[in-house]
């Protein structure tokens, strides 16, 4: 964080004051207003085509004059079946689906999904698939925070801010273009590693990408960080505990930002997070503008462990030789006929699966996603649960509005990331 | 008779050029927003885009003029004029050159209203077309639209007074009320202009003219994130052009206002400069705040309605009566 201005907020020095779980208690108290019993309200509709609701999410909201007086959520409105379906589905094929989960940042469901197959069917994932499995997790971290924080600064009002993100996160989706062809719905993970390897020069070209996306980060700090009307409207709205956070589940940046350092990254190391050295971003007040510090504070981690596994880039194979449970590689299927076999009995009958339960969470950019699979030992999964951020963080939705104004409402609707594909599922 | 087709010719010829500006300024408004964000704005209609706002105008036009049922009709017909109507009223009081001009042979003042109190009528005007928002809000019977207008209202108290105070100052310098009489004032090159012993008074009648012109960081009323559209939630086709249009021509309008009261008006910023019409002076300089206007809109986030009540009565007010109490020990020192 050196060099990027503070205006006084104090993050990152020494002298950074923490407040108690009691004193945010008290400060949630007094920044929200009372409303009274009985009190007459009327009542608007905040979705699902209101243009400040990210997706289709429906908040029917009772206010008493500006002040929120009880939030009654609707979600389901994108419900696609996304738990049934994988029960029709062998678990190659549920890859593609799962890009629809988080269509904002579809690599990390992929990946979450991957992640939660192999440890069913202990496959071992080669070390380069790791890395760049890693790499890919913390490009889609940051193409979703950018993506994000044009969107939340929106939100306040500041409509250019969002055309600026949008072009930075371009400078992602065309690395993605390059390694697996698509731009949104990636499917780049496979079980047992990744579908490509990195393309010729891709390296180079990412370690650009990284290297340059710190110092637009330093702009959108001067743009927004120290701006005067964002510090006042983002500051002290939304508070929301350590104490809520667990009550309602809620994980990601928003539980960062009530002081817990809890990242999946690092407490239950996945792909190459426990070989590269990053800090888990922290902040301290619970509010809305501490989401956001936490936030760039990650965006800036995320560029370090780029860069890192980008040093660390070992050779070998990219997808794990292990013919029970993982693909073979496109170009050995035409050629031999060991791997031809294989590939037909994938495609046809599906993976051997052992019969058992599995749990498997990892850390997407909005929060913890889990995934658990009941497995009869049939190439299908007999049911796959996901649990995914959006859905939590959207039902504490009527929690956080409660005694808050309208205008802000919007900015703490969008402090939580939320995305509609994630929650409805 | 030939006074009377002089002033015909004068207010059919500043309306013309205020509202021939209109879609220009929009124009320009998407061309800026365009440049700010990374991007092309308009490009296909015309060259450059340049004819998008008649584009968009043909379309408005043509599109269905829908009225809810639930409206309250008559004052839902009626608002949008109510918004823009006194802009153009207020331009009659903008002179545009000097005073006694020959034109083949007849004596004529480059202004349409050389009214006595005319920063009085400025600001009365200016609380009237808050009734265009607040009438849309109420008759559009939509909970989006009354929050809107609701606001619109509390802004209007909050900023009205201190906008008011702040060109008190100006007016014990000027020793007039009238437009004509505030620009000789500041006659000679700009040093001699109001903006620099008035700051103060601008800074805060700047910062209220754009709560008055409903624009971002204060548009509160509209609030696309929050409100949806606001007052014009309910509105459709030209009716919402309308309101569209009362927003440039009040920005137009506003401009010109700051440039006659703390900017010289129509004088040029050096003497050596005066044969320069001074028309042109005035368009450039307003063009020049019209710009400010957008710049600030296109960078800027959103106050909360009541931060802008905290701006209006806790900073602005007391800040525009200590300028003028400084202003009038000042003056009556000397």
């Amino acid at each position: 964080m050196s060099g990027a201005p503070t205006n006084g907020h104090a993050h990152g020095a020494e002298e950074v004051h923490r407040p108690t779980l009691e004193e945010l208690k008290e400060r949630k108290l007094y920044t929200r207003q009372r409303v009274h019993e009985g009190q007459e309200t009327i009542t608007v509709s905040m979705g699902p085509q209101h243009p400040s609701m990210h997706g289709v999410y429906q908040a029917v909201v009772d206010l008493d004059g500006e002040i929120i007086v009880r939030t009654r959520p609707g979600i389901g409105n994108l419900h696609r079946g996304v738990e049934k379906l994988a029960e029709q589905m062998t678990y190659h094929q549920f890859i593609p689906v799962t890009d629809r989960l988080d269509y904002v940042a579809s690599f990390a469901m992929n990946h979450g999904y991957c992640e939660a197959v192999e440890k069913l069917m202990g496959v071992e994932v080669p070390r380069r698939a790791r890395y760049i499995r890693t790499i890919a997790h913390e490009l889609t971290r940051l193409a979703n925070h950018i993506l994000w924080l044009g969107v939340h600064i929106m939100d306040f009002g500041a409509q250019t801010f969002f055309l600026i993100c949008f072009r930075d996160r371009e400078y992602i989706l065309d690395l993605f273009e390059m390694v697996c062809g698509a731009r949104l719905t990636h499917s780049y993970a496979r079980i047992g590693g990744v579908s490509k390897d990195l393309p010729e020069g891709w390296v180079g070209r990412c370690r650009s990408v990284v290297d340059f996306l710190p110092k637009r980060f330093d702009e959108y700090e001067r743009l927004i960080t120290s701006n005067r009307i964002f510090n006042k409207r983002a500051r002290n709205i939304g508070i929301f505990t350590s104490e809520d956070c667990n009550a309602w589940r809620i994980t990601g940046p928003t539980l960062r930002s009530t002081g817990v350092a809890r990242d999946l990254r690092k407490d239950e190391p996945y792909a190459a997070y426990d070989e590269v050295d990053f800090e888990v971003a922290v902040e301290y007040n619970s509010d809305v503008y501490d989401r956001f510090l936490v936030r760039m504070k990650e965006m800036r981690e995320s560029c370090k462990i780029i860069r890192q596994c980008l040093d660390n880039l070992p050779d070998g194979p990219y997808l794990a030789d292990d013919a029970a449970h993982v693909l073979p590689l496109k170009k050995n299927v035409l050629r031999d006929s060991a791997a031809m076999i294989q590939d037909f009995m994938h495609v046809i009958h599906g993976p051997h699966v052992p019969k058992g339960e599995v749990y498997r969470a990892i850390e997407v950019p909005k929060g913890e996603m889990g995934v658990y699979i009941v497995s009869d030992g049939g190439p299908k999964p007999q049911r796959l649960r996901l649990s995914t951020p959006s859905f939590y963080h959207g039902q504490a939705v009527p929690a956080m509005f409660e005694g808050e104004m309208l205008s802000d409402s919007v900015g703490i609707f969008g402090s939580i990331d939320v995305v509609l594909g994630d929650c409805d599922r | 008779m030939t006074d009377f087709i002089f002033l015909l010719i004068k207010a059919i010829l500043w309306v013309a050029v205020g509202v021939g500006m209109v879609p220009f300024i929009i124009y320009f408004e998407r061309k800026f927003a365009g440049f700010f964000q990374s991007r092309m704005g308009p490009t296909y209609a015309g060259p450059w885009g340049a004819l998008q706002s008649f584009g968009d105008m043909a379309k408005l036009l043509s599109k269905e003029d829908l009225i809810p049922d639930w409206a309250d009709k008559p004052v839902f017909r009626i608002a949008p004029y109510i918004l823009f109507v006194p802009a153009f009223i207020t331009m009659a009081l903008i002179p545009f050159g000097p005073m006694g001009v020959e034109i083949f042979g007849h004596t004529v003042d480059l202004v349409i209203a050389d009214f006595d109190a005319g920063v009085i009528m400025f600001l009365a005007l200016g609380s009237v077309a808050v009734y265009g928002i607040v009438f849309a809000g109420w008759a559009s019977n939509n909970h989006w639209s009354l929050l809107g207008s609701l606001r619109s209202g509390a802004q209007m108290v909050s900023y009205e007074i201190s906008m008011g105070l702040s060109l008190v100052g100006l007016i014990i310098l000027s020793g007039s009320l009238s437009f004509v009489d505030i620009v000789d004032a500041q006659a000679g090159n700009f040093w001699n202009w109001y903006f620099i012993p008035q700051i103060v008074g601008f800074v805060i009648f700047y910062v209220s003219s754009i709560a008055e012109l409903n624009r971002a960081p204060f548009d509160l009323a509209e609030a696309e994130q929050e409100l949806v559209a606001g007052h014009m939630t309910e509105y459709t086709g030209m009716r919402w052009g309308l309101f569209m249009f009362g927003e440039y021509v009040n920005m137009v309008v506003v401009s010109a206002v700051i440039v006659t009261l703390f900017f010289g008006g129509w004088r040029a910023p050096i003497e050596a400069l005066n044969f320069i019409p001074g028309f042109i002076w005035l368009v450039g300089k307003v063009l020049f705040f019209v710009f400010m206007y957008m710049w600030i809109r296109w960078t800027l986030p959103r106050y909360r309605y009541n931060q802008l009540m905290d701006i209006g009565w806790k900073l602005f007010l007391p800040l525009a009566i200590a300028n003028l109490a400084v202003t009038a020990l000042i003056v009556s020192v000397n």
